[in-house]
């Protein structure tokens, strides 16, 4: 199989590249060159741009027990939309993932039905009960890529520290759902006037700001790998800074959504603006735009978390957490951090492709370098589009940003060098 | 009865000079004040017939409204219930214990089936806030707020503010004290929605663990000091402790909140001499309120507030109705 993309605009940000050029595909891997023959598929480039396949490290994809919501093929098939060609997905699932069979569950069902590459994530405590450390050693061996109890901080701090010393001998990082379970009980949405004016439980900004605080301190102690999930107020980016600036060995992650929306998109009760951690303010938006900018945060991924029709036609208190992603995150860190001037557009990129690679140990992905897997991303950069419901790709609908207009829209999802998705 | 009737539908369209702004009530942060002093009018039609004998009138004659109520009550749904029926409505109340939503049926899916049943009202408490607004989107019938957890309680707002209306006449520049228990209290949040509309200044006093910070941002001043707060009001609305809404111990006894918030005779006598002391019900006897102030002060208006409620959902069922039409 020999692809052939001629004339584009090719954006790789490791290699630092805002050239029109000519990519060449053999096989799975992205070549130099080779000499044309009637077996190459060519693909004109004209007008569009091409970047490293996206990389989200955080995401839902239901399975095992919840295919209801979301399957590897309908959440791979989604990704691909968006133009994500790997993705990391949480543990949290039913059985959760904390042993081998369940990772070589998800790893066939990916091989037979995933349609782009998928890395699990495995738990950092037996059952994410928070109790004990999980065969870790067995997990990596299986294919997980990093652990997590996401959904759920590691409570008991001493548990915490155990499994940071524990990930060391195996250069894993520990991703870290960082929330004061006691501060933020009952609460379903940010606290603030929004929360108050509705009468529903807020959830304070400290409730995240005292757990990072704490899990830096313990990445201080232990010196392991800590990356910090979905940050989502101005006090955790103020505080990874500092612990950055101190040599901590921290990276972080935060979602569109996190700096796109304020709790505004709670009113109405709408509960697809209803996701943990919370939407917050404009000064919180303001500070992650800031914390990207500077590079105190690393990565941008979507947090994909698909949940029935039914679920979420609920009362906005008992509907759960979580709104999908994959299908907007390219279009919404183009308009939000781009358009604004927030981020140049290979900054942008970067924090979805080479960071990631980077933070995960992933080997030849991430960059268009000659050498590397071809996992490639085609933009049309003119293309207007409404995101419709009946558009989505996911078997779940729960996006707050239904019927929003964007600009530009992939239209091609290279993995490997087999086009996933293609419009 | 009939000839009647026609004259007081003329009287009320007289008064009634503007349209209802949707097809619910679900909570008065919706309303303008032109709006609130529409409401005031007609409920003050609705009152004056209701003192007279005989005073049911058919306004109202096939049409079907039901309660449905997830939560204990007493007064609003008889209120309820007695406003209907005084125009001629059909009344159905559906008691949660012996109806479907005990073998798991879904808010919407409830909603919908009396919808088929063809009811023009569905009058919703609910224990979550929000819970209205899901009703009023998914379906036509009037979906009337009777109170949503932590969120509104439209008609008590509205019957506070109409039975302060009668005693003061005038909002500008009065000031009412609401005391108590404000984080969990929808009745407070409606009475802040109503009474600032329409001008008068609101101040809240309670422990701080009860008082949301955030409540300032609605124009209403903060007081932890009910010595303090209770020296200027006209009109003190006395909220009750919601001890069912709290999942942790906001203060520390009963002993304590009653020295410090309860309202007795002594604090009384800080207050203006003609204050207005009002408590939506149902009353904790001994912690918020004495019982020597509600039997024997002058103006402790609690049982004038329970019939302004029949008047007030008088007229919020009429202009509901006007609406539809």
């Amino acid at each position: 199989m020999q692809i052939y993309i001629k004339n584009i605009r090719v954006i790789d940000p490791i290699q630092n590249k805002d050239n029109i050029e000519n990519i060449f595909i053999k096989n799975d891997y992205i070549v130099s060159r080779f000499t044309m023959n009637n077996n190459v598929q060519v693909i004109d480039g004209t007008d569009k741009i091409a970047i490293p396949g996206l990389i989200d490290i955080h995401s839902h994809l239901r399975t095992p027990g919840e295919e209801t919501k979301e399957t590897i093929h309908s959440g791979t098939k989604s990704a691909a939309a968006g133009g994500i060609t790997t993705v990391l997905c949480m543990p949290n699932t039913n059985p959760v993932i904390d042993n081998v069979q369940t990772v070589k569950f998800i790893l066939t069902k990916v091989k037979n039905e995933g349609i782009i590459n998928v890395l699990p994530v495995g738990c950092a405590t037996q059952g994410s009960a928070g109790n004990v450390v999980a065969e870790i050693g067995h997990l990596k061996d299986a294919g997980v890529i990093a652990i997590s109890d996401d959904g759920l901080p590691i409570t008991n701090t001493r548990v915490m520290r155990c499994v940071l010393e524990y990930t060391k001998m195996f250069n894993i990082p520990l991703i870290t759902h960082s929330e004061d379970l006691e501060l933020s009980k009952y609460g379903v949405m940010n606290e603030g006037l929004n929360s108050t004016i509705l009468g529903l439980k807020g959830i304070p900004n400290q409730a995240e700001d005292i757990m990072v605080s704490r899990d830096i301190m313990l990445a201080e102690l232990t010196g392991a790998h800590l990356h910090i999930a979905h940050v989502s107020t101005a006090g955790s980016v103020n505080l990874i800074r500092q612990a950055k600036k101190k040599g901590i060995y921290i990276t972080a992650e935060t979602c569109p959504h996190y700096f796109t929306l304020t709790d505004d998109a709670v009113k109405c009760f709408n509960t697809n603006a209803k996701v943990n951690p919370p939407l917050r303010t404009k000064a919180d938006i303001d500070a992650i735009k800031h914390g990207l900018a500077d590079g105190t945060i690393d990565c941008i991924c979507t947090d994909h978390a698909p949940h029935t029709i039914d679920d979420k036609n609920k009362e906005f208190e008992i509907a759960p957490f979580g709104i999908i992603g994959f299908e907007t995150v390219l279009n919404l860190v183009l308009e939000e951090l781009v358009d604004k001037g927030i981020l140049s557009l290979s900054q942008a990129i970067a924090k979805m492709t080479c960071n990631p690679a980077k933070i995960f140990h992933l080997t030849k992905r991430g960059s268009l370098t000659v050498g590397n897997k071809a996992d490639i991303t085609i933009i049309n950069p003119k293309l207007l589009y409404t995101f419709n419901k009946r558009d989505i790709h996911s078997k779940s609908k729960n996006s707050p940003f239904i019927g929003r207009k964007f600009k530009g829209k992939v239209v091609m999802t290279i993995v490997s060098g087999n086009i996933v998705h293609n419009i | 009865m009939g000839s009647k009737n026609i004259n007081e539908l003329l009287n009320i369209d007289k008064i009634y000079n503007g349209c209802f702004p949707c097809k619910d009530l679900l909570g008065l942060e919706l309303l303008d004040k032109r709006t609130l002093q529409t409401i005031l009018r007609v409920a003050a039609y609705f009152k004056q017939a209701l003192v007279k004998p005989n005073h049911k009138s058919s306004i109202l004659d096939g049409k079907t409204l039901i309660t449905l109520f997830y939560e204990p009550s007493t007064r609003t749904r008889i209120s309820f219930e007695l406003a209907a029926k005084k125009l001629s409505a059909d009344v159905i109340n559906i008691a949660i214990n012996t109806s479907s939503i005990t073998k798991g049926e879904n808010l919407i899916d409830t909603g919908k089936t009396l919808e088929a049943m063809k009811a023009d009202y569905i009058i919703l408490r609910h224990y979550f806030s929000g819970a209205p607004n899901i009703l009023a989107k998914y379906l036509t019938t009037s979906i009337i707020n009777a109170g949503d957890g932590e969120h509104e309680h439209p008609t008590q707002g509205l019957l506070d503010l109409y039975t302060i209306y009668e005693y003061k006449k005038d909002f500008s520049n009065l000031k009412v004290l609401l005391v108590g228990d404000i984080l969990h209290s929808r009745v407070a949040k409606s009475n802040i929605w109503a009474l600032t509309k329409m001008g008068a200044q609101v101040s809240v006093v309670g422990p701080p663990t009860l008082v949301p910070c955030y409540i300032k941002n609605l124009g209403v001043k903060v007081y932890y000091n009910f010595d303090e707060a209770i020296i200027q009001a006209d009109v003190i609305n006395m909220l009750r402790i919601q001890f069912e809404r709290q999942q942790e111990n906001f203060f520390p006894s009963i002993r304590e909140y009653v020295k410090l918030y309860q309202l007795t005779k002594q604090r009384l006598l800080l207050a203006n001499p003609n204050v207005l002391v009002m408590h939506p019900g149902p009353m904790n006897r001994g912690i918020e309120i004495s019982s020597d102030v509600i039997e024997e002060y002058h103006n402790t208006v609690v049982n004038k507030q329970v019939t302004n409620g029949i008047a007030i959902r008088m007229a919020i069922l009429y202009l509901l109705n006007k609406r539809r039409c």
